[in-house]
């Protein structure tokens, strides 16, 4: 096995985890803040990479294509959110649906094709995997850090405002929220949309460093951004606590998975077995809070007895 | 202040879990009034209290609060008039919010939330402090813990002063120190006297204690099968006794108070 070609896989690895976070934020978004599990990620990070491919191709600003990205990544969020709230379907089910919807929204806006190049050398790109090796700003590690370090502050400053505050008790305590005059179900929607929008920001940042958009590159996605959540609070949660803080470990645990892929790939994994990998590695980390209580339950039990 | 006129409710109607739990109860209540509220499980208590805070909507009657006809606004609309408690210490607050984010929630309680303006102010914090300082249970220090962290009985006095810190136009108290010790319960009626009394609110309190139920509020009303069946006033409710009250009940309803939480003594 060759060190080098490994260490050499790593810089790929970082920028990967890097973009991966933005998505995985706005997971964090959903799952942890709003407690809901939603899988329109699955469908709106590819129709933001989408949206990023078609226009950039047709020769409009990175910058704009982006914006439009999120905007688009918006919409898909409001979808899922009036399934969910006007029309009663379970979360699950509501992100389910507008997941299966936004596969032909995304061939749509490809006009039919499932993969739609992005070539570097023609087209002006905020980031490519190309310079993931120089010393220099054209570096995507850099511009995609910096995305990163203004997402955060844009939402941390979000959350303690008076609406984030209402959003997150909606999260923590839906029948408290109303209490308080709180439309959750408004709530929510906004949530959903705000998490699909910086999905889909993601997956046009995502197409411009791989130059290319693809109907399938965010098949999982949900997987990835719930391991990046995971893997961060187990390894920085006792670290970092404060709201951006939290966010940050999300940003981390995206970089970790990354890297942790290049080694097993590197130890000789097959590529095709990586995405049940990762399911297996997110099944058992779900269960751990839930084995750990199941300990304490049974400890308390027999503590009980013994009196 | 509040009029039940004639309200019913049926949950699950057309199904064999069809209940009737509110069939026209009628209650109302002049400004100032606390009112407490006893009768057997099953007796439509809950159900009044969340109809009039909207939580589902009622098949018949109106509901109006200090003149407004709130019957067919949302539970979140409705907010802006009152101030709940719940029976369960982890209905009332959210639990991974710290106790100063818990505040501020409450502090805006009914009004309109920018996504612009910061939520919680340092001239709010000190006057959460002051709040807090009156239950003389430490929390003013630990402003900003999680309220996951508090006991069931701080977490009902927070909840009350969250209640009470926009003065609501009326109070609805479920069964709110019944998952408490009674050493605690006592602390948390006192609390609530003592936050009706200074504001000068107008209170329903729900109670499986017949002694509390006696011994607070200015009136005491009866329910049995979906009605208000038995309504004490103060002149009267003064020189009653728990006899006295179990009696009315039987008398009026043509059967025994069955609580299986009521405590007689
Ligand atoms: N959401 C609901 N769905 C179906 N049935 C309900 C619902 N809420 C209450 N009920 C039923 O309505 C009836 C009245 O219930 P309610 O909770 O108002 O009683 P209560 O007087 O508060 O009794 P308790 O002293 O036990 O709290 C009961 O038979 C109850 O099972
Ligand atoms: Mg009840």
């Amino acid at each position: 096995m060759d060190i080098a070609k490994l260490l050499n896989a790593f810089p790929g690895a970082v920028s990967q985890g890097i973009i991966w976070g933005l998505m995985a934020i706005g997971v964090y978004i959903t799952y942890r803040i709003l407690d809901v599990a939603d899988l329109t990620v699955d469908g709106s990070m590819a129709t933001g990479g989408a949206v990023a491919a078609v226009m950039i191709t047709a020769g409009y600003n990175p910058w704009l294509a982006v914006i439009v990205a999120f905007l688009v990544g918006m919409l898909a969020g409001l979808v899922t959110g009036l399934f969910h709230t006007t029309m009663g379907i379970p979360a699950i089910l509501a992100g389910i649906l507008t997941q299966l919807a936004l596969y032909s929204i995304n061939l749509r806006i490809m006009d039919g094709k499932a993969n739609t190049a992005v070539n570097v050398n023609k087209y002006h790109v905020l980031v490519t995997s190309r310079n993931v090796r120089q010393f220099s700003v054209s570096n995507p590690i850099i511009l995609t850090l910096i995305l990163t370090a203004v997402l955060i502050a844009l939402l941390y400053f979000f959350f303690n405002t008076e609406y984030g505050c209402a959003l997150r008790a909606t999260g923590a305590n839906g029948a408290m929220a109303r209490a308080q005059g709180i439309n959750t179900n408004v709530a929510k929607v906004i949530g959903l949309m705000l998490s699909n929008g910086i999905v889909a920001f993601s997956g046009a940042m995502l197409t411009q460093y791989q130059g290319f958009a693809d109907v399938q590159m965010a098949r999982g996605a949900i997987v990835i951004g719930l391991a990046a959540v995971i893997i961060g609070e187990v390894v920085f949660g006792k670290l970092l606590k404060s709201f951006a803080g939290k966010l940050v470990c999300v940003s981390l645990g995206a970089i970790i998975y990354y890297l942790v892929m290049q080694i097993v790939l590197w130890l000789g994994l097959n590529t095709n077995d990586l995405k049940m990998l990762t399911a297996i590695v997110v099944a058992i980390f779900l269960a751990v809070p839930h084995w750990k209580q199941q300990a304490q339950t049974r400890l308390h039990v027999r503590r009980k007895g013994g009196e | 202040m509040l009029d039940i006129n004639h309200i019913a409710k049926t949950f699950n109607p057309g199904t064999i879990t069809e209940k009737l739990a509110l069939s026209d109860a009628d209650l109302h209540l002049a400004e100032g009034d606390f009112v407490t509220i006893i009768g057997g499980n099953g007796a439509g208590k809950s159900t009044m209290l969340n109809a009039v805070a909207g939580v589902f909507p009622i098949d018949q009657g109106s509901i109006v609060i200090d003149g407004q006809n709130v019957t067919g606004l949302p539970e979140y609309k409705r907010a802006s008039f009152l101030g709940r408690v719940f029976q369960d210490p982890m209905t009332g607050t959210a639990a991974t919010m710290s106790i100063e984010d818990n505040m501020a929630l409450a502090l805006r309680r009914g009004q309109r939330r920018s996504p612009l303006k910061w939520g919680i102010t340092s001239k709010e914090r000190r006057m959460y402090r002051d709040q807090l300082k009156r239950l003389g249970l430490g929390l003013e220090d630990r402003m900003n813990a999680r309220v996951g962290l508090l006991s069931g009985g701080q977490r009902q006095a927070l909840t009350l002063l969250m209640a009470t810190l926009q003065k609501p136009k009326l109070l609805l108290l479920d069964e709110h120190t019944a998952a408490l010790d009674p050493k605690t319960a006592t602390k948390v009626l006192h609390l609530t006297r003592e936050l009706i009394r200074d504001q000068h609110l107008t209170a329903l309190m729900v109670t499986h204690n017949m002694k509390d139920a006696l011994q607070y509020g200015n009136r005491i009303i009866m329910m049995h099968e979906g009605k208000v069946i038995v309504d004490v006033d103060r002149e009267t409710k003064m020189n009653l006794r728990v006899e006295d009250l179990l009696n009315m009940f039987e008398h009026t309803s043509g059967s025994q108070l069955n609580n299986d939480r009521m405590l007689l003594s």
